[in-house]
């Protein structure tokens, strides 16, 4: 048994140590490491700003993807070597990471006038690159008469039957559900901040639980629509735009979407910081900018990058008036609010 | 004569031989501790230091450390029940004051919205609202921006984060909490992590009953054959034994979606196809596959030391078959079995990845919420506490094994 246990014990402390162990970097300032989102939209990215960026500077950029997980900054700040120099969040994060310390504040004479970018998206630790929003998609090849035009035909199994995937976070879901319950649209957060409605909200998924199944990465909602996993799914416009381009027989239904920002940060502590903020200026420049809507369906956030983007494609972008009819904004102050309320209340309700 | 007797006895150079045993033997106690060091201190170093720091982040407030002191100080007398007086909400907003210049407030905000949500707003509202006032007093503009302030519950929740050490995380993990009246359930709705531990046991438990049902024979069919054929077996066991984890996961992946191979073949059969991924029977199934190894391999290396002229004996002597494989062969490979279960079941119970890609949101264990408070909720705190208790419960059943089976029973081979 004394074999069993100092090999567990052994084996427990390697993965310790690889687990927390850094292999030390080449050297700083000539490379920096962009944390993204993935799939398809870390590829817009990668064609808008990475590669003319190192074809311009020099300098090489060191791919990293993640899901969000700010905690990652946390633990690498606590570790006093901070190996992420420059950070792709949405809003939520933008805002959560800035309270925490885990975010740089800005410093917009380094990147561009702050009144140049959409009201809203120039923030204190980040500044916006584009705007997306969640919205579902379904495959034409499965609903071919009548297909789904609604929200509410989401949440209708009896008309369309099939999976459907959702987000597995409360986030977005909960406002889907109540619209899906019948709540105007503008109404949405007034109703979640009570806790009948928060409970109406679960009773509204309950409704189609035993059809769900659920994504984490970005990539994953396209990827389970086309695999036949299933039928309807949530997603990231642009996710399902470029699988469109790509050939798969997808439509997405803006109805109710859900509006967000992605953005640009710094993570607090990074050993790059002036080689950050290059970059950054480099990626919020109209031009580049403007870039990055030829690659996925997302659109600029600086007001001199919008003009240059090819009319062409705005009506596969979230911020045409005939996708944002019923868009839902979202409530930052609510979701810093509630979030880990309701993701625990989400985490219980996922187990029953 | 008497004298000489009680001398002790003098080597040549008159060292007495005591001494030099003494000296012998400790350097040879020396050179073995020497050996066993860079091992001892590397284990410290990377596995019980690492431990000590998450059992202490479970315990302590560190988000509102040194930073509620003069909250703590003002609340220190206070009944719990009736609204805090002026000098108490004077004493917050100092301490907010002085956290909005050092860009903390937003952490005393999250931390406290852990425990009473809608909180994280507020705070960070009064911190501006407070930084930008010169002397009080402070209660009236505390009420009058927001009803939270006069709630008591909240006031107790500031006066439990101001101390140093905090049971939130410990109580949480098993789904209770600190209310007016001692402790408490979580409500339903918050009440997650009884049921996750008690699926994570359940789950390592089954897999290790799996692994145990289709490795024993496997082991028996090695451990009988000749070594040449039993080498060509060998193989089939070790091949998927040294591919790498995440590459067997994503294989299951592949192979038990609903469009995946394993479906198509069902649909050919019984014109039919079933719910396999994102379930309980793929986790499972998943799983067995990979932990099978772990079983099989201490029970075959017992098997080869079982001399098979024992079952031969027990069968002249006029045993029948299976009287002889279970009373003279199975008991001699009780120890492998024992060290092979141990260490599929403790293996399982750390399981993330698998789960994760092939189980449904039913069948996410432990290591699923230590990753999502850790890298999601960035509530480390929690997450030190969930990885604890688990280590504990472990280590509980282990001696309860122990007391059971016998440990010195065990073997690897």
């Amino acid at each position: 048994m004394k074999n069993i246990l100092s090999l567990t014990v052994s084996g427990l402390a390697a993965a310790v140590a690889f687990g927390t162990v850094d292999v030390p970097r080449a050297s700083a300032a000539e490379q920096l490491t962009i944390v993204s989102w993935g799939g398809a939209y870390q590829e817009s990215q990668r064609k808008a700003y990475y590669e003319p960026y190192m074809k311009e500077k020099g300098v090489k950029i060191v791919e990293e993807e993640y899901d969000g997980e700010l905690g990652k900054v946390k633990a690498m700040k606590e570790a006093g070597n901070v190996t992420w120099d420059v950070l792709d969040v949405d809003m939520a994060h933008a805002l959560a990471g800035c309270d925490e310390g885990l975010l740089e504040k800005l410093d917009y004479s380094k990147i561009a006038p702050m009144d140049k970018f959409l009201p809203g998206t120039a923030v204190e630790c980040a500044v916006g690159s584009i705007a997306y929003s969640t919205i579902f998609a379904y495959d034409a090849n499965v609903y071919k008469e009548n297909p789904p035009t609604t929200l509410m035909d989401f949440f209708d199994t009896t008309k369309y039957p099939g999976k459907r995937a959702l987000l597995k976070k409360p986030f977005g879901n909960l406002e889907w559900a109540l619209v899906a319950d019948g709540v105007a649209g503008d109404e949405v957060y007034e109703v979640l901040s009570t806790p009948e409605g928060v409970d109406r909200a679960f009773k509204k998924l309950d409704s189609i639980k035993k059809d769900l199944v659920w994504w984490e990465a970005g990539a994953q909602a396209p990827e389970l629509l086309a695999n036949g996993e299933v039928v309807m799914t949530s997603a990231w416009n642009g996710r399902i735009g470029n699988a469109i381009k790509e050939g798969k027989n997808f439509v997405i239904v803006w109805d109710y979407q859900e509006f967000d920002w992605d953005l640009w940060s710094i993570p607090a502590g990074t050993k790059n910081l002036d080689q950050a903020y290059d970059f950054i200026k480099f990626a919020s420049d109209p031009k580049n900018m403007s870039q990055q809507s030829k690659y996925i369906a997302y659109a600029p956030t600086h007001v001199d990058a919008i003009a240059l983007v090819d009319p062409a494609i705005a009506p596969t972008l979230p911020t045409y008036p005939d996708n944002m009819k019923t868009a839902i904004t979202t409530d930052w102050t609510f979701w810093a609010d509630n979030n880990e309320e309701l993701t625990k209340r989400f985490n219980a309700w996922l187990a029953q | 004569m008497a004298v000489a007797e009680t001398m002790p006895s003098l080597m040549i150079d008159g060292v007495p031989l005591k001494a030099r045993l003494a000296r012998a033997e400790r350097s040879r106690k020396l050179k073995a501790v020497g050996l066993v060091l860079p091992l001892f201190a590397f284990v410290v170093l990377t596995f019980l230091y690492p431990l000590f720091v998450l059992a202490h982040k479970s315990i302590i407030n560190e988000e509102t450390l040194g930073r509620l002191d003069r909250t703590n100080e003002a609340l220190a007398n206070w009944d719990g029940v009736s609204l805090p007086d002026e000098a108490a909400f004077a004493a917050l907003a100092a301490d907010l004051k002085q956290a909005q210049e050092k860009r903390e407030a937003g952490e005393i905000a999250k931390r406290i919205n852990s425990e009473f949500s809608g909180a994280m707003s507020r705070f960070k509202g009064i911190a501006r609202k407070v930084h930008a006032m010169e002397s009080g007093p402070y209660k009236e503009v505390f009420l009058e921006a927001d009803k939270i302030w006069s709630d008591v519950a909240l006031w107790r929740v500031i006066k439990s984060v101001s101390n140093h050490y905090t049971p939130y995380y410990w109580l949480a993990a098993v789904d209770l909490k600190q209310g007016p009246e001692g402790l408490e359930r979580m409500p339903p709705d918050q009440a997650v992590f009884i049921d996750v531990y008690g699926r994570t046991f359940w789950i390592a438990g089954l897999v290790t009953f799996f692994t145990l049902i289709l490795g024993f024979p496997v082991a028996y069919l090695l451990a009988t054959q000749p070594a040449r054929r039993a080498n060509i077996l060998m193989i089939f066991v070790m091949l998927p034994f040294w591919t790498s984890l995440l590459v067997r996961t994503t294989a299951w992946f592949v192979l038990l979606r609903t469009e995946g191979p394993l479906n198509d073949l069902a649909e050919l059969i019984v014109n039919n196809r079933f719910d396999m991924i994102f379930t309980r029977f793929g986790t499972l199934v998943a799983m067995t596959h990979i932990q099978l190894p772990f079983t099989l391999l201490p029970i075959y290396s017992v098997m080869k030391t079982i001399p098979p002229s024992h079952v031969r004996a027990a069968r002249s002597l006029g045993a029948g078959p299976f009287h002889a494989f279970w009373k003279v062969y199975f008991p001699q490979t009780v120890p492998g079995i024992a060290a092979g279960c141990l260490l599929t079941f403790i293996l399982c119970l750390g399981y993330y990845i698998t789960p994760a890609l092939v189980g449904g949101p039913r069948d996410q264990m432990v290591s699923y919420y230590v990753a999502y408070y850790m890298n999601n909720i960035i509530n480390f705190g929690q997450a030190s506490a969930l990885g604890i208790m688990l280590l504990i419960i472990t280590m509980v059943l282990y001696w309860a094994y122990n007391r059971l089976v016998g440990i010195d029973k065990m073997k690897l081979g």
